[in-house]
């Protein structure tokens, strides 16, 4: 009996075998159904074209062109001209050999890149004969393209993922292109649109046999945002010609709205040169150059003293604390004792006598320091006095790094009492220990955009709106996403200032920036400014300031000009910030001569002087 | 007659050879499909030259359905003299396709004699088995039942295609069921085992695991039977450890490291997945991607994308899985145990032994061709190249699988004639 059934029970034995090992590894088991999907299934993101970049009155800044990553397919390989492939390639027979070692080494069935980024022109010539190449084809890939080749500092500039950044970024694939610096790497969230992605089914050499699924599962990308600057891509420009072969920064901004107008620093850099095959080239060439610093943003990163337009700041909160009046008059003597044996020159005549107003037109040292003095004595302690002008002047943005839509910036330094009390014993220094700060000099520093935006505060006869280079969109307007920082001066106090301001054009300082038609108000600046060369404290040539606004009345423009080692603030600054307000102002500029004269001039010369390592005279 | 032919015929089992087919086919056109679409009825596609064999075997059922029982028995001698020479012609005429010398080519037919020996073979031992003077328990009579199914198998294994050698061991059962000493059935049993845990565990330790389990089963034997001797158990005990010892020689000195490799990677003494245990790490992905339902017709990610080799003909299992899920899978399975049985249970009906051992000669065939295809796909046996009949593509092995089909068809409805 038992042989009859023998058979029968391996038949059922090996049936139920069979089925517990199919349940095992179907229905209790997703780790197969898992890797089935990995090794099924391709997912290949699709990106959709970058965000446009406009200047505020609509005119193309950025766009985007294609480029072409040259791939090979080893295995579809067969002998060709080499020569006549290179021709065309900028590559030499060895190299494109040796990068299809490298390529079949990876893999022979699937693609490698061999060159990246070729332009559309070195493309071109090599498409017609491709058919010649079986095994090479032509990647297509987008990436920017610079109408306008101008405001590199600020729109930043894009460049591929790598290996460490994907493992925080988890949304991005290795290689895709992410926003670096400025504006590019700010709104990346609205230039990058969502991606989106396409399923294929792979075959077992993992080449894409087909879409998976008819492309059912695929999802679209969404098409990314365009953004419009506040920028005027034509006054951007123009201050960028106006600072060849200048070191300095450039800030301009309209007072009322807080939108920045112009954003410069110089030396720049072609923004086109960090796109396409040489980008790493260029890029190494621009972070190497450590004297000129062009990836350094001087008008947002570097911090000056910002000299004698500080002076409208202490003439307003003097007035304010009321230490002085508009009608209280200095006598200046060539200058001013603040303590014994230490005398601050001013190059007034001996026993001017000068109100605020003068004292502004005619950058009155000794008006300033006798002020400034008064104003922190007029609390019981100097150190309450010094917390007092603190407090002022942050109210002018200053300390600050102000919150615009830029990824770099400085803060700035305003001391207040706890600084000093650190450097001097505490209650051993008074008004005349810090007294440098009357003028705008001593321990303050401040960014140019810093500057500007306290000029544009004293433009809008009180408070300033965030600096920012976003244009507000129509659904959010301007004064909802920009409250009015007020300070703490009287309306008619700056009044006051602003006619001293309009004096340092029409007869103090600045007679260079006038400017037929329009009331410009401005005030000079002459840095001293030190640097620490073999070991000694050196005096460089100083730097030549200017921060202006006009029209005086419902001002379109506030201004800040920052020349480094220009000398004193009407010989570069002044002429530049004029000009610049002309430009934008009337939209050309009569003044042909001295715009020449600002186009063409270098101080090349003056920047050499240190680094000749000879010594060498400086305000010449 | 005609009526009575329609009464007696095994329907159920001709039923299950049809759906087996309808559903090998199905299966055939899902790996081989590409997005061109093409016809079932083109030669030029495997799914389309199965269909047109099957085709071809479906006509020559009424012609073996009408051919006296008789012939079958009696002719058997020259079947597989036929055979046996066609296996002998491969040497002189075959052509080699991937490394075997299996098939004939004619006129763009291949033809795999191998297919046709199963048949013959089973044709003649069947004959061999229930002639008047063979007795099975003796010495003389079992040789020459030996002889005439290792012929073919060396023949074979000499192309060199192991995999099809291998199913005429499928005649051990027809011969337990005839009247072999069901020790040797035992001691392959423990055999297998033995040779399983020498390779799993070192010989050193399995012969004091076997010193154990003896001792033990002795001492409970002792206790019901106080007589037991103990010679045969030390005899027993001694020859495990030799064989233990000696499939550790062969397996390190003797095997190729092929053979090796298939054996380390179903034990799971390896885990070499890009090697040679991809196979069977791509066939459990599919399989395991399936789930209950299965990805559905022509919708297998891992069937479109080739990654499991011989997806049409030996690993056509896979496809089952991914694209029919559980419950396909299951159903094939369940169709083949049913024709199995089915058969075994019709085979017992017969009174005279030829038409029964032929049956019993079927039946084992296709079990062993359904447990190691199925058990290597599903990575429980090692890999062993032979189709699923039915089921795979392959004519040769559709033809004989067909007629055989049939002449148990013809046997079994001539039954009670």
């Amino acid at each position: 009996m038992i042989r009859k059934v023998i058979l029968m029970g391996f038949t059922l034995g090996s049936s139920l075998l069979f089925i517990f090992q199919l349940m095992n590894l179907q229905l209790f088991n997703s780790d197969y159904s898992e890797r089935s999907l990995n090794n099924a299934i391709q997912k290949r993101p699709v990106y959709p074209n970058r965000g446009l970049i406009y200047d505020r009155n609509g005119a193309l800044w950025v766009a985007n062109k294609p480029v072409y990553d040259l791939m090979v397919v080893p295995e579809n390989l067969i002998a060709f001209d080499t020569i006549e492939f290179t021709s065309n390639l900028n590559i030499t027979k060895e190299e494109l050999l040796q990068q299809i070692k490298n390529a079949s080494r990876f893999s022979k069935k699937l693609p490698s890149v061999l060159l990246r980024q070729l332009s559309m022109e070195e493309v071109a010539l090599l498409q017609e004969k491709m058919w010649k190449f079986p095994g090479f084809y032509f990647q297509k890939k987008s990436t920017r393209d610079y109408i306008l080749p101008i405001g590199s500092n600020v729109l930043g500039y894009i460049s591929e993922t790598n290996q460490n950044e994907i493992k925080t970024k988890t949304d991005y694939e290795l290689g895709e292109m992410i926003g670096r610096q400025g504006i590019e790497k700010t709104y990346e969230k609205i230039l990058r649109g969502k991606k989106g992605v396409q399923l294929f089914q792979k075959d077992r050499f993992n080449r894409i046999i087909g879409p998976y699924e008819e492309g059912a599962f695929d999802v679209m990308p969404q098409e990314a945002e365009d953004i419009t600057l506040t920028l005027d891509a034509v006054l951007q420009g123009y201050g960028e010609s106006l600072m060849v072969n200048k070191r300095g920064g450039i800030v301009a901004i309209e007072p009322e709205s807080g939108e920045v107008l112009a954003l410069v620093t110089a030396p720049s850099y072609n923004p086109n040169l960090l796109i396409g095959r040489d980008r790493s080239k260029f890029f190494r060439e621009l972070v190497q150059d450590t004297i000129s610093k062009p990836l350094f943003d001087r008008s947002l990163q570097a911090e000056y003293s910002p000299g004698s337009p500080f002076k409208t700041l202490n003439a307003l909160i003097g007035l304010q604390e009321k230490v002085i009046t508009s009608e209280t008059l200095f006598s200046c003597n060539g200058g001013h004792y603040y303590a014994r044996g230490a005398f601050m020159k001013c190059h007034c005549e001996i026993g001017t006598n000068s109100n605020v107003i003068k004292g502004i037109y005619n950058s009155c040292n000794s008006f300033f320091a006798k002020t400034y003095a008064r104003l922190i004595e007029s609390k019981p302690s100097a150190a309450e006095g010094v917390d007092l002008w603190r407090i002022h002047l942050e109210k002018f943005g200053l300390g600050d790094y102000l919150g615009y839509d830029l990824p770099i910036g400085k803060q700035g330094f305003i001391p207040d009492s706890n600084y000093y009390n650190r450097w001097y014993k505490e209650g051993s220094w008074g008004s005349s220990t810090i007294v440098s700060n009357a003028i705008g000099q001593g321990e303050i520093l401040t960014t140019p955009i810093q500057m500007a935006n306290f000029t544009a505060t004293i433009a809008n006869r009180g408070y300033f709106k965030k600096p920012h280079f976003k244009k507000a969109s129509s659904e959010q307007s301007n004064d909802s996403l920009y409250p009015k920082n007020r300070t703490l001066i009287d309306a008619a106090h700056f009044e006051t200032v602003i006619e001293g301001m309009h004096q340092v054009v029409e007869r103090g300082t600045a007679r260079i920036a006038r400017i037929k038609d329009i009331e410009v108000c401005g005030k000079t600046g002459t840095v001293e400014n030190f640097i620490r060369l073999n070991n000694e404290k050196t005096q460089l040539t100083d730097h030549s300031i200017f921060v202006a606004f006009a029209p005086k009345e419902n001002p379109k423009i506030a201004i800040a000009v920052f020349i480094e080692n220009g000398y004193w603030g009407g010989r570069w600054a002044a002429p530049i910030a004029s000009l610049m307000i002309e430009k934008y102002l009337k939209g050309t500029v009569e003044r042909r001569w001295l715009e020449k004269r600002m186009l063409e001039g270098s101080l090349m010369a003056e920047y050499e002087k240190p680094l000749s390592g000879l010594p060498f005279k400086i305000n010449e | 007659m005609n009526n009575s032919i329609l009464y007696r015929l095994d329907w159920v089992s001709l039923l299950i050879y049809l759906l087996l087919i309808g559903f090998g086919l199905t299966n055939i056109y899902s790996t081989s499909f590409s997005e061109a679409s093409f016809s079932l009825f083109n030669w030029s596609y495997p799914a389309g030259k199965q269909f047109w064999i099957f085709c071809f075997s479906l006509s020559l059922l009424p012609v073996i359905l009408y051919i006296n029982s008789n012939f079958f028995e009696h002719l058997s001698y020259v079947f597989y003299i036929l055979s046996i020479l066609s296996l002998l012609g491969l040497f002189l005429f075959g052509q080699k396709i991937s490394g075997a010398t299996s098939w004939y080519i004619i006129g763009g037919v291949s033809l795999q004699p191998a297919e046709l020996a199963k048949i013959c073979t089973a044709l003649y031992v069947a004959t061999s088995l229930s002639s008047i003077q063979m007795d099975i328990k003796k010495g003389a009579s079992l040789a020459r039942i030996i002889f005439i199914v290792v012929l073919p198998m060396i023949l074979i294994i000499l192309q060199p295609d192991a995999g099809s050698a291998l199913v005429f061991t499928a005649i051990f059962f027809v011969l337990l069921r005839e009247g072999l000493d069901l020790r040797t059935l035992y001691i392959s049993l423990g055999l297998i085992l033995i040779f399983i845990f020498s390779l799993l565990f070192d010989p050193i330790r399995l012969s004091i695991a076997l010193l154990v389990l003896f001792f033990l089963v002795y001492r409970i034997i002792l206790f019901s039977f106080p007589k037991t001797k103990k010679t045969p158990f030390v005899l027993t005990l001694g020859l495990a450890v030799i064989f233990s010892f000696s499939v550790d020689f062969i397996f390190n000195s003797v095997f190729e490291q092929r053979h090796r490799d298939r054996f380390n990677v179903i034990l799971g003494l390896e885990t070499d997945t890009r090697g040679i245990g991809y196979n069977i790490n791509q066939s459990k992905i599919a399989i395991g991607s399936g789930g209950i339902l299965g990805k559905g017709f022509l919708n297998g990610t891992q069937t479109k994308g080739g990654f499991v080799p011989e997806q049409h003909t030996d690993y056509i299992f896979t496809t089952i899985g991914e694209e029919w899920g559980f419950l396909g899978s299951c159903g094939l399975i369940l169709l083949f145990t049913c024709l199995i049985l089915r058969i075994l249970y019709r085979a017992e009906k017969h009174t005279q032994p030829f038409p029964r051992i032929f049956s019993y000669c079927f039946a084992s065939m296709l079990f062993v061709h359904f447990f190691i295809n199925i058990g290597m796909t599903l990575g429980l046996v090692p890999t062993v190249g032979i189709p699923l009949p039915y089921i795979s593509y392959g004519g040769s092995n559709l033809l004989a699988f067909s007629f055989m089909l049939f002449i148990y068809l013809n046997l079994d409805f001539n039954r009670l004639s």
